[in-house]
């Protein structure tokens, strides 16, 4: 079996007349958290959204699980058994917060059919979506909303999760929630594909990372070995950890 | 912890414009009799409106020719009545029941199906360009009217109200239209039908969140397009309905028909909120109560009141009365 659950190999996308990610070599390894990182408009999130078939690459291959995605669409990635959180969160705020998860539940039909064991470990998770279970979505306040989206992508279990920025606005007791979470999930053997600019939340969870620049990643190899290198940092993030 | 939430204010319009009327009406009676009028008109434009307003909620779709499956239906009606003649003249209402339901369902059948051949041809190509799908979709509106003249020639065709469903119950002074009591329960069963499936099962729940965010519904692994196609068929067949309501109402077809209740379902879903099915009720009420009110009080302003409320409702709330979050 492949080590790497998800490989991107030289992507290229367009988005209109604009040349976004010019050839991104990206690797994400089984049952680990690979970090995406890298400055505002490096192109991380056009990467994420490569991934998920909403822009598709004009040049290269994505391939998850042996399995060549480039030219799918949005639902079949989806059916592949990858979730997802884009960066604006995804909430649908005329439904209400139990509507959002029985949503990205697939295989039930109603709430009823959810699994309640994975239920009640999400509420202990992030207990504010137990507590505004009947509320609608759209009412919750941002950290909440996050914890939602979160959720929501966890609901069932994936083989690949990809979350676009999941500290992004967040207050610190909220992140530490968040990371409490993806620590949590790592543990089950969730492959985690993350970008984040919070450098704290990327260290303290982070296995591999992979830091963009200008459309392209410059840098991979692990959390640790980045985290040692005061010089490396700088070159990469403009920043020490 | 349950929903408190939700926005009254502007279901409290449908009985605030009824009372406000009164005083000017004067006759308590009269004022019945226009009010139920006016309900059942509301409920034949909401049973068009209804499937238009998901329409383009779900694919930002502007269909311009829903008109013509208006017209459709109604012109199937003539045929399905015209072969039960036996059946409609008869003064047993449920004789009239049956010619009446299966002309219904086969006007829908029809409505649906070119609904399906619509969407492939027509609008599937032009989907994300909205100047074109105005263009294109008013084009397949003058096709359809044209192919309604090839078939069932230009003239009007009269569709009377079948024997028993005709005259008028007396409730004190006020004398009520059975067909118009009849139209307000069909409308009642529509909406409850679509009130059921949009909130109480996981198609309805696809429905609203693909209104909101399609491309977060896709995420989730949904094949959107496929449920836009059967939100299409089933608009068009809700219209097709509609359209045999609407020329029993009005007790004759022509294959123009369309086009005019057209003016008055987008007035209706530009009301609601675009997407909004609550809101298309709420805006088809106030849209045929007011069109029934005018119409008594001001008859040289009927014609322009409809467009008068849209322009206050929006003054008061410019996406309508209840907008689509995330839109």
């Amino acid at each position: 079996m492949n080590p790497n659950l998800l490989e991107l190999k030289g992507v290229h996308t367009h988005i209109g007349a604009y040349h976004i990610l010019h050839g991104v070599d990206l690797v994400v390894p089984r049952g680990k958290l690979t970090m995406l990182l890298g400055r505002n408009g490096a192109g991380k999130t056009t990467t994420l959204r490569t991934i998920m078939g909403l822009w598709h690459a004009s040049q290269g291959t994505v391939v998850f699980d042996g399995q060549d995605i480039t030219a799918a669409q949005t639902p079949a990635i989806a059916g592949l058994d990858i979730a997802y959180v884009p960066e604006n969160m995804g909430i649908f705020s005329d439904l209400t917060v139990k509507e959002n998860m029985l949503l990205a539940a697939r295989s039930a039909k109603n709430a009823s059919q959810m699994d309640e064991t994975r239920l009640q470990w999400i509420f202990s998770l992030f207990p504010a979506v137990e507590k505004f279970w009947n509320h609608p979505a759209g009412k919750l306040s941002g950290g909440q909303k996050q914890m939602l989206a979160v959720s929501r992508a966890i609901v069932e279990p994936r083989k690949l999760l990809i979350v676009d920025e999941p500290s992004k606005g967040l207050a610190p007791a909220i992140i530490n929630n968040m990371i409490d979470a993806f620590a949590q999930l790592k543990q089950t053997g969730t492959t985690i594909l993350l970008v984040e600019q919070n450098i704290s939340f990327a260290q303290r969870l982070g296995d591999y990372v992979t830091v963009m620049d200008d459309g392209r990643a410059v840098h991979a190899g692990s959390m640790q070995a980045l985290a040692e290198d005061e010089e490396l940092q700088r070159s990469l993030l403009g920043l020490a950890l | 912890m349950k929903n408190l939430d939700f926005d009254w204010k502007p279901l409290a319009l449908v009985p605030l414009l009824a009372v406000l009327v009164l005083p000017l009406v004067g006759s308590t009676s009269t004022w019945v009799t226009l009010t139920v009028a006016g309900l059942a008109m509301g409920m034949i434009i909401f049973i068009i409106a209804s499937g238009l307003t998901l329409v383009f909620g779900l694919m930002d779709v502007l269909n311009f020719g829903h008109g013509v499956f208006i017209a459709l239906g109604a012109f199937v009606a003539t045929t399905v009545m015209g072969l039960m003649a036996d059946w409609t003249g008869s003064n047993e209402l449920w004789r009239n029941l049956v010619a009446v339901f299966p002309a219904m369902l086969v006007a829908m059948l029809v409505a649906g199906a070119l609904g399906l051949a619509f969407e492939r041809f027509i609008v599937r190509p032009v989907y994300g360009q909205h100047l074109k799908q105005i263009l294109i979709t008013m084009g397949g509106m003058i096709i359809g009217e044209e192919l309604i003249k090839v078939i069932w020639g230009p003239a009007q065709i009269p569709l009377p109200l079948p024997e028993a469903m005709r005259g008028s119950f007396l409730l004190g002074d006020a004398a009520i239209e059975k067909y118009r009591v009849m139209a307000v329960v069909v409308g009642l069963v529509v909406f409850g039908v679509l009130a059921w499936v949009l909130g109480r099962t996981k198609i309805g729940l696809l429905i609203r969140a693909g209104v909101q965010d399609r491309e977060m519904v896709e995420s989730l692994g949904y094949r959107i397009k496929r449920l836009f196609i059967g939100v299409f068929v089933v608009g068009s067949a809700l219209a097709g309905l509609g359209g045999v309501m609407w020329g029993l109402y009005q007790q004759t077809v022509t294959p123009q028909m369309g086009a005019q209740v057209n003016v008055l379902t987008f007035i209706v879903i530009i009301i609601g909120g675009l997407g909004s099915t609550g809101g298309a009720l709420i805006g088809a009420l106030l849209v045929g109560l007011m069109a029934n009110y005018t119409g008594f009080l001001a008859p040289k302003i009927a014609l322009f009141s409809n467009i008068g409320l849209m322009v206050a409702i929006l003054l008061w709330r410019p996406q309508g009365v209840y907008p689509v979050a995330n839109r």
